[in-house]
């Protein structure tokens, strides 16, 4: 400020906040610039199967060759067709009292019951007539040729039979909410005649590319601001670090976008297209709803991890493990899975593991591994070994952090984009006691999931004590999986800050912080009795210890849920706290503590005065 | 069941209040006329910056004092009766005790300077100070800081924080002048240029003149300049609040005067913390207006208070301060000037802000002292070395078990011997090594005391 060399810094900063504004509005922008036809050609990309394609086409005649521009209600009218679909279903398969009536024409004609009926009744060559003999035949096959019978006990079985098969058409052939959730997104996707379609590159370039060269704009020249150290001047005074406005507006959108993600992940369609090309020329296939939040969270994580290095650029802890997240996020959790892809193995993300990888132990995933020769052995041995091993090992040696805040994704993300909302986690005794309650509640139920699946996966028997074992993976996967360790997670970072899921949530961070506060070499050390209570160390903790209350007493600190961010050594102003995994021996050598060394000159105060001057 | 009352809740009160409560089941009241809760002062310039907020101050919970059943009243002691054992409250409302502790801090120093009392002119040590600053920078775009010590440098950083240009008048030749030495005033003093202040050293405040609104308008100064300013600051250090214990006849002299039990020469009257002024039979008194002290004897004092008779006994002497983004240790003692006896090894590292120097007696170069800027020393062990007379050669070759730095930072051990060797081309000292790996398999943590 009294430097005319930093005049520039200002208007840099400012046009930066600028760029990554507009970059941020036409990001945002191009999800309402779209149009909506489908065709013939489009719905037969979007549903491969054809049955399923002809018995939805007819309710979606209303859009079929018609152009719409609202999104609404577009995606909710396609909705709406699909929950007619299975009534549709039912419609097309079951025997209708026609088709008994037929059956029992022809048998009076015959005089007997005979399989030879069923050809002639259904003769359409469809799926529905082959669905109808084949269940009659099922079931009625012991009536066949049987000439005794009196008609009407015939009749009678006919009926009775039919009645049964109906009850059983939506179970066979119905469509899953899942599928229909797929069929949505690839009709809304194949549909969609967006500008944004027609011209990546250039939106690419002022919606992704402008925000963050503006967001390095306004990043970078903070390093010529001031001097190395600490700065959270205006930490509390800025309502986008405080919980003010501009936090909630972040919050808001970070939940939308999770809510579209996880649940709707039609309405994001055209950031589907924009990243397209990237992922084509990455692993030769394209996109998918999560390519484009897989690559916005690895820029999040680059571009703020280099706000960590200017930020901390005095501190050489932050600059390591910034490095270090950065270095797992782009290669193992972004890169390598789509190579994976492009190589047709199974992609995996190696550093993810269980439970924080909850459907590792999943039927589908067992398969894929256990199917995929060499590689897929690796990784289910790696997974398991990473697990059983490698986190006891590890955690003993270097404590929780070596996971949590060094490799990690979700730490990643925590330590890089949250860093600017680790004050705003809550360091209260009742915080303190909810996280204990759920955050091990989750663990048990984790792992009380999987050894469900792999029970099922095993015997084949799907339910355990009257519970669907699938019913309880698919609960885990929405409640936790989903609603947790996503919309909440990280949704609500500007509000309960950065590690809320880490903290409350995450059943490997129980895990590992079990080992640590049990059975592990590093704590935070405090200093003698230097403490100062002045409160930074707590305030900036982002997983809401109260580090000061161990800090003023002179104790180290052993707590399960500390990640070793060491962001508490760093804000402390009397250097009082050291995280350590080494010994620390203070014993006084009394053989060596009295031995001299040699000296020439012994200087008077007048020549001590002279040297200081 | 007999009543505790204390006056002040700062660490030294509520250190008592704290301690007496695990040894006994009195009854403790705690009286402040500052705020309802505890809270850390050394604070202060955080919640002014924006790092913190009051309530991140406050080091227990709100619930943790009914809970431990201390209780608090916010109110202001105008009057102590000794005799009746009843305090009187400027309210009006008398409060009775059998045991009374006075810790009633400090107060800013002001020598009587011209218009040391107009708007705009201030000090920093309560919290009220502290709003009063957040009044008197709405209309500040220069301030004058007067006194060169630690407040000075944390109104300094305040100031800097809000974009107001600082000129700050020392007294002495050099930063902190009575208590650093040169190398280390030139760090600093380098540093804080760097953040932007403006020094003028052997300067004094002459005259404070106020402008047509009544506010401080500028400042003349001992060398006759004048500065324009909206707002000065002054401090000039602290001296101990005594003004409630002269009303009570509580004897005082600088402070209220203690023994080395922090027992006043009233019965069931003690003193304890700033405020205390700790006689000594054969030398100059001692005040100890530190955060550690303060805790150290409210400890105890609480045993005392309890039945316990305590000694106070502070152990090696150290202290720490950061100056902008340099922090600085001591350990023994390390004086300004040079002493008789006492050799000197000083180290400065060539380009960055990081120094250290470690004193030690002509005779037995048994270490007396350190400083250090920019290195964290583990407090341990150096207080270990210190209580067991530990040589400069034994110091150096250990300096590495020393290092309380995070992990990952740079080491300065081998520069710092390979100085000492080359100053004194004699000896060549080696560093003990690292024992990185033997310390991973190792038990002997520092655990909690």
């Amino acid at each position: 400020m009294h430097n005319n060399n930093l005049a520039w810094i200002s208007p840099v900063r400012k046009s930066g906040l600028a760029f990554f504004l507009i970059g941020f509005l036409v990001f945002v922008g191009m999800l309402f610039s779209n149009q909506f036809k489908i065709t013939e050609e489009s719905l037969s990309t979007s549903i491969n199967n054809s049955t399923h394609r002809e018995l939805i086409a007819p309710h979606l005649s209303e859009f079929m060759n018609e152009p719409v521009t609202n999104k609404f209600v577009f995606i909710e009218g396609v909705r709406k067709t699909f929950s007619h679909y299975n009534d549709t279903v039912f419609e097309r398969y079951h025997l209708s009292t026609t088709d008994v009536e037929s059956i029992l024409a022809q048998v009076k004609t015959l005089g007997y019951y005979d399989l030879n009926i069923l050809s002639n009744v259904f003769n359409t060559k469809d799926d529905y007539s082959a669905y109808k003999i084949k269940k009659l035949s099922d079931y009625t096959g012991w009536l066949a040729g049987n000439q005794g019978k009196p008609l009407a006990e015939i009749a009678e079985v006919i009926n009775q039979k039919a009645t049964e098969i109906n009850g059983n058409v939506l179970s066979e052939k119905r469509i899953d909410t899942y599928a229909i959730g797929q069929y949505i997104y690839a009709i809304v996707k194949s549909s969609s005649s967006s500008v944004v379609v027609k011209n990546t590159g250039l939106f690419f370039l002022f919606s992704i590319l402008l925000g963050t060269i503006g967001a390095l704009m306004y990043i970078i020249p903070e390093k010529y601001a001031a001097p190395a150290g600490i700065k959270n001047n205006n930490v509390f005074k800025n309502s986008a670090t405080n919980g003010g406005l501009v936090g909630m507006l972040a919050m808001f959108f970070l939940v939308s976008v999770y809510i579209a993600l996880y649940f709707f992940p039609e309405y994001i369609i055209e950031w589907v297209s924009l990243v397209d090309p990237v992922f084509i020329a990455l692993n030769g296939k394209g996109a998918g709803a999560w390519s484009i939040y897989g690559l916005i969270y690895t820029l999040a994580i680059i571009i703020m991890g280099v706000r960590m290095y200017i930020k901390y650029r005095h501190s050489n802890y932050h600059i390591a493990r910034t490095s270090s997240i950065v270095f797992f996020q782009s290669c193992f959790a972004f890169i390598l899975p789509e190579i994976l892809v492009r190589l047709n193995q199974p992609s995996t993300d190696l550093k993810n593991m269980w439970p924080l990888d909850y459907d590792f132990f999943d039927a589908w995933n067992l398969d894929s591994l256990s199917s995929s020769g060499g590689i897929g052995m690796f990784m289910l041995v790696w997974g398991v070994t990473l697990f059983v091993i490698g986190v006891p090992v590890f955690t003993y040696f270097f404590g929780k952090r070596w996971y949590c805040s060094w490799v990690c994704g979700c730490g990643g993300l925590a330590e890089t984009a949250g860093d600017p909302y680790r004050q705003l986690s809550d360091k209260s005794v009742n915080a303190w006691r909810l996280e204990r309650v759920v955050i091990h509640s989750v663990l048990v139920f984790c792992i009380v999931m999987t050894i469900a699946a792999l029970y099922t996966y095993f015997t084949g028997v799907k339910t355990i004590m009257g519970i669907d074992t699938y019913t309880l993976r698919s609960t885990y996967g929405f409640f936790i999986g989903a609603l947790f360790s996503g919309v909440v997670g990280t949704g609500f970072y500007p509000k309960l800050g950065n590690r809320v899921w880490c903290r409350f949530g995450c059943p490997l961070a129980a895990y590992i912080g079990i080992i640590q506060r049990y059975k592990s070499r590093f704590r935070i050390t405090t200093n003698g009795s230097q403490c100062i209570s002045c409160g930074n160390c707590s305030t900036y903790c982002e997983m809401g210890i109260d580090v000061r209350s161990y800090a003023q007493r002179g104790e180290d600190i052993v707590r399960a849920s500390c990640v070793g961010c060491g962001v508490c050594s760093s804000v402390c102003p009397r250097g009082v706290l050291k995280l350590e995994n080494g010994s620390t021996p203070v014993v006084v050598d009394a053989a060596k503590k009295d031995a001299t060394v040699k000296v020439v000159n012994i200087m008077s105060v007048e020549e001590q005065k002279a040297m200081m001057d | 069941m007999s009543k505790l009352v204390i006056i002040g809740n700062g660490v030294s009160g509520v250190t008592v209040a704290r301690h007496v409560r695990k040894n006994s089941d009195m009854e403790i009241l705690i009286i402040s006329a500052e705020t309802e809760h505890f809270f850390s002062r050394t604070a202060l310039m955080y919640i002014f910056m924006g790092h913190m907020k009051y309530e991140h101050t406050k080091p227990y919970e709100d619930h943790f004092w009914k809970k431990n059943r201390i209780d608090l009243k916010q109110g202001f002691v105008s009057d102590i009766n000794t005799d009746d054992k009843v305090l009187t409250l400027s309210s009006g409302e008398n409060v009775e005790y059998d045991k009374l502790v006075m810790a009633t801090g400090s107060q800013s120093n002001k020598f009587g300077w011209p218009g040391q009392d107009l708007p705009g002119v201030q000090t920093l040590f309560t919290y009220q100070d502290l709003e009063l600053m957040e009044e008197n920078v709405k209309t500040t775009k220069h301030a004058v800081l007067v006194g060169g010590g630690l407040i000075g440098v944390e109104m300094a950083e305040m100031l800097l924080s809000r974009g107001i240009e600082v000129t700050f008048l020392v007294r002495e030749d050099r930063f902190w002048g009575n208590i650093l030495p040169n190398g280390e005033a030139q760090v600093i003093q380098k540093h804080a240029e760097a953040h932007g202040i403006n020094f003028k050293f052997g300067t004094e405040l002459k005259e404070i003149k106020a402008g047509d609104d009544g506010r401080v308008n500028s400042i003349i100064t001992s060398t006759g300049e004048e500065i324009q300013c909206e707002m000065v600051g002054l401090s000039a250090g602290v001296h101990p609040n005594i003004s409630v214990a002269q009303k009570g006849n509580i004897p005082v002299g600088r402070g209220i005067l203690v023994n080395d039990f922090l027992e006043t020469q009233v019965p069931d009257v003690y003193a304890v913390g700033d405020c205390a002024e700790i006689e000594v039979v054969d030398g100059r008194n001692r005040i100890e207006p530190l955060w550690y002290t303060g805790k150290l004897q409210g400890e105890a004092l609480a045993h005392t208070v309890t039945g316990n008779r305590t000694k106070y006994e502070r152990g090696i002497w150290f202290n720490s301060a950061k100056f902008f983004d340099i922090e600085y240790q001591t350990y023994g003692f390390v004086f300004n000037e040079p002493l008789e006896g006492i050799s000197s090894f000083y180290w400065e590292h060539p380009e960055e802000e990081i120094c250290i120097r470690i004193n030690y007696q002509n005779d037995t170069q048994v270490v007396t002292g350190i400083n250090t800027f920019g290195i964290r020393m583990r407090h341990n062990v150096w207080e270990n070395w210190l209580a067991n007379s530990c040589t400069i050669k034994y110091v150096l070759e250990n300096l590495r078990d020393a290092n309380f730095d995070p992990e990952f930072f740079k080491r300065y051990e081998k520069s710092i011997i390979a100085e000492f060797n080359e100053q004194h081309p004699d000896n060549q000292l080696k560093l003990s090594p690292l024992r990185w790996f033997t310390k991973r398999f190792t038990k002997g943590q520092i655990n909690a005391q």
